[in-house]
């Protein structure tokens, strides 16, 4: 009786109990946070723009680094930004594009296609890692997709510069060729980044879309025609 | 001394809500060793609570307890508006206190809706259920998809999981975006991307709450997450059946491989259905319905991006050759040849 009772208000037993006056009643009571943060550190208000600019550079071309020699590091998930990401699909689309507008049939990729097939794509990965059951934070995911984007990207310039050159049966060899292997690349990279944070008997779940969703760039990077 | 350690749960209980706040979305990798921390103290928690809090308990409680302070704090605030606007203001402190307390509620609604919109990514846990599937598990659905059983006296099994039918709808739109490129399909006001991703979803969506629609009318055993699941694997003779045909134009390969694969793929959600659904007449109405929109559908998509075979051959026939030399440019050799010997039965099939 007594029991339920005191379950039915939990804080009424409080009153009764008596501290004697010399014990203080006040602490802190938030989690411990460890040590504080790297940014109290040092102040970037009065530090050179060109400096602020140029440290931003250098953690994007890091990244760049980090794509083109895969190695299983967080460094790409630590920091995630989305200024890489931004700047391979804008490049993506345009290269993509360049041919397409002077037509005038829309059969060629069109800018806004490019950008929604990357980000869209991107998202429907990262939502569907998440309902698998992966640990990583939304951003940092769509950091690394966007990241290893790269590889084909620099296929796009490849296929570009080669189409320049002349276009026969050879040259379309080669470019099957560079794409491919960007295209293996791009997942291989995507993979040893993203595949820690998931769980282990799930992987091929989660590399069966950043497999597609690559193979569609990769494909349209290919029957690109000027 | 049971009232201290109480006290104490409460305490901790306080701070993981506080710190639940801080896995937000964006959350940096140091957010993550913040929230590892946070963890210790629910784990103590749940020794000392048999509630069996979890994080979602967490998140949800935090919230009400912030609701009810913002509640309790409006009232408040507005008990002493009228305090003091009633006593010293009359009038025009009225209307001050109607203009505040409108701009307050806009205000109010505003913020409810977005952080329902934000806690909609924090709800994503309600979908997990639906994806907890192992590898092994999806590559024996996708072949028992193909595989009719002939049981029908007793209703089926049908898995409710959600990402086979995603995945094989994502599959599609590729391979449709595909079709729609080799075929030079010309979309006026749209995008491809967009057409393609509206047909398969629009199919898969659509067509399965139509059906659930005619089950529930017929009273049929199925569910819509069974239903959506059902369809949503049947897809994967059709993406089959595309990929080939996409890439080899032969007609009678098409014809060979609709009636073979999506013929199996078919007949296994009729049986299905079938086997969840009670007299003659509903059988046949329901059944009959699905197989036909799902064929019909295989049947549109595979012709529906072949509308170059017409464009060919109205130029082969009319003496119009500039466009035939704008769309040759990507045709493949089977194509012509293929059109140009039995153009009756192209004719006879558009």
């Amino acid at each position: 009786m007594a029991a339920s009772e005191e379950a039915s208000r939990p804080f009424a037993g409080l009153s009764d109990v008596s501290i004697s006056e010399d014990i203080p009643v006040e602490g802190d009571i938030s989690v411990p946070v460890g040590p504080s943060r790297r940014d109290d550190e040092f102040s970037t208000l009065d530090e050179p723009v060109k400096d602020t600019i140029m440290r931003d550079l250098r953690a994007v071309g890091n990244k760049f680094i980090h794509v083109l020699y895969p190695k299983r590091s967080s460094a790409l998930l630590r920091d995630w930004d989305l200024w890489g990401p931004l700047l391979l699909c804008v490049t993506l689309a345009l290269l993509l594009q360049g041919g397409a507008a002077d037509h005038e049939d829309q059969g060629g990729p069109q800018f806004a296609e490019v950008f929604v097939i990357v980000w869209f794509g991107s998202i429907i990965i990262t939502l569907n890692s998440k309902l698998l059951g992966g640990t990583i934070s939304f951003f940092q995911s769509l950091c690394v997709l966007g990241y290893c984007i790269m590889p084909l990207t620099v296929a796009m310039v490849v296929c570009r510069i080669v189409l320049l050159v002349s276009s026969g049966g050879i040259i379309f060899a080669v470019r099957l060729v560079v794409v491919m292997a960007s295209f293996g690349w791009s997942t291989f990279a995507s993979t040893a980044f993203l595949a820690d944070s998931q769980p282990p008997n799930r992987k091929a779940l989660v590399v069966y879309p950043v497999f597609l969703f690559y193979f569609v760039i990769a494909w349209m990077v290919l029957t690109y025609s000027p | 001394d049971s009232t201290p350690r109480r006290a104490a749960a409460a305490a901790g209980k306080m701070s993981s809500g506080s710190g639940s706040r801080n896995t937000e979305p964006w959350g940096s990798f140091d957010d993550n060793l913040i929230q590892g921390g946070g963890s210790a103290v629910i784990d103590m928690e749940n020794m000392d609570d048999t509630s069996g809090s979890s994080f979602e308990d967490m998140g949800e409680m935090h919230q009400r307890m912030k609701e009810e302070e913002e509640v309790a704090a409006e009232a408040a605030a507005t008990e002493d508006d009228v305090a003091d606007d009633g006593e010293f203001l009359g009038m025009k402190g009225l209307k001050g206190q109607l203009g505040r307390q409108v701009a307050d509620e806009v205000w109010q609604a505003g913020k409810r809706q977005a952080s329902k919109a934000f806690n909609l990514y924090a709800n994503i846990d309600i979908l997990r259920p639906y994806f907890d599937v192992e590898p092994v598990q999806v590559r024996n659905r996708l072949i028992e998809s193909l595989i009719p059983v002939r049981m029908i006296n007793f209703p089926q099994k049908i898995a409710g999981e959600l990402y086979g039918p995603l995945m094989l709808v994502f599959t599609l739109v590729a391979i449709l975006l595909h079709g729609m490129k080799t075929s030079g399909t010309v979309i006026r006001e749209g995008t491809l991307m967009g057409t393609a991703i509206g047909t398969c979803f629009g199919y898969w969506l659509g067509v399965s709450a139509f059906i659930y629609f005619l089950a529930y009318l017929v009273n049929a055993q199925i569910t819509m997450l069974q239903m959506l699941s059902l369809l949503g694997y049947g897809l994967f003779g059709p993406c089959i059946v595309l990929l080939v045909t996409y890439n080899i134009h032969f007609h009678f390969l098409f014809y060979g491989l609709w009636l073979l694969l999506g013929g199996l793929s078919t007949l296994r959600m009729v049986a299905a259905l079938l086997s969840r659904t009670v007299g003659q007449t509903p059988r046949l109405l329901l059944c009959g319905t699905m197989a036909l929109l799902h064929m019909l559908f295989l049947l549109y998509l595979h012709f529906n991006y072949h509308t170059i075979v017409e464009g060919l051959l109205d130029s082969l026939e009319g003496h119009n050759m500039a466009p035939m030399q704008r769309v040759a440019r990507d045709v493949p050799e089977v194509t012509l040849n293929a059109t140009a010997r039995n153009p009756g039965m192209l004719l006879s099939t558009h």
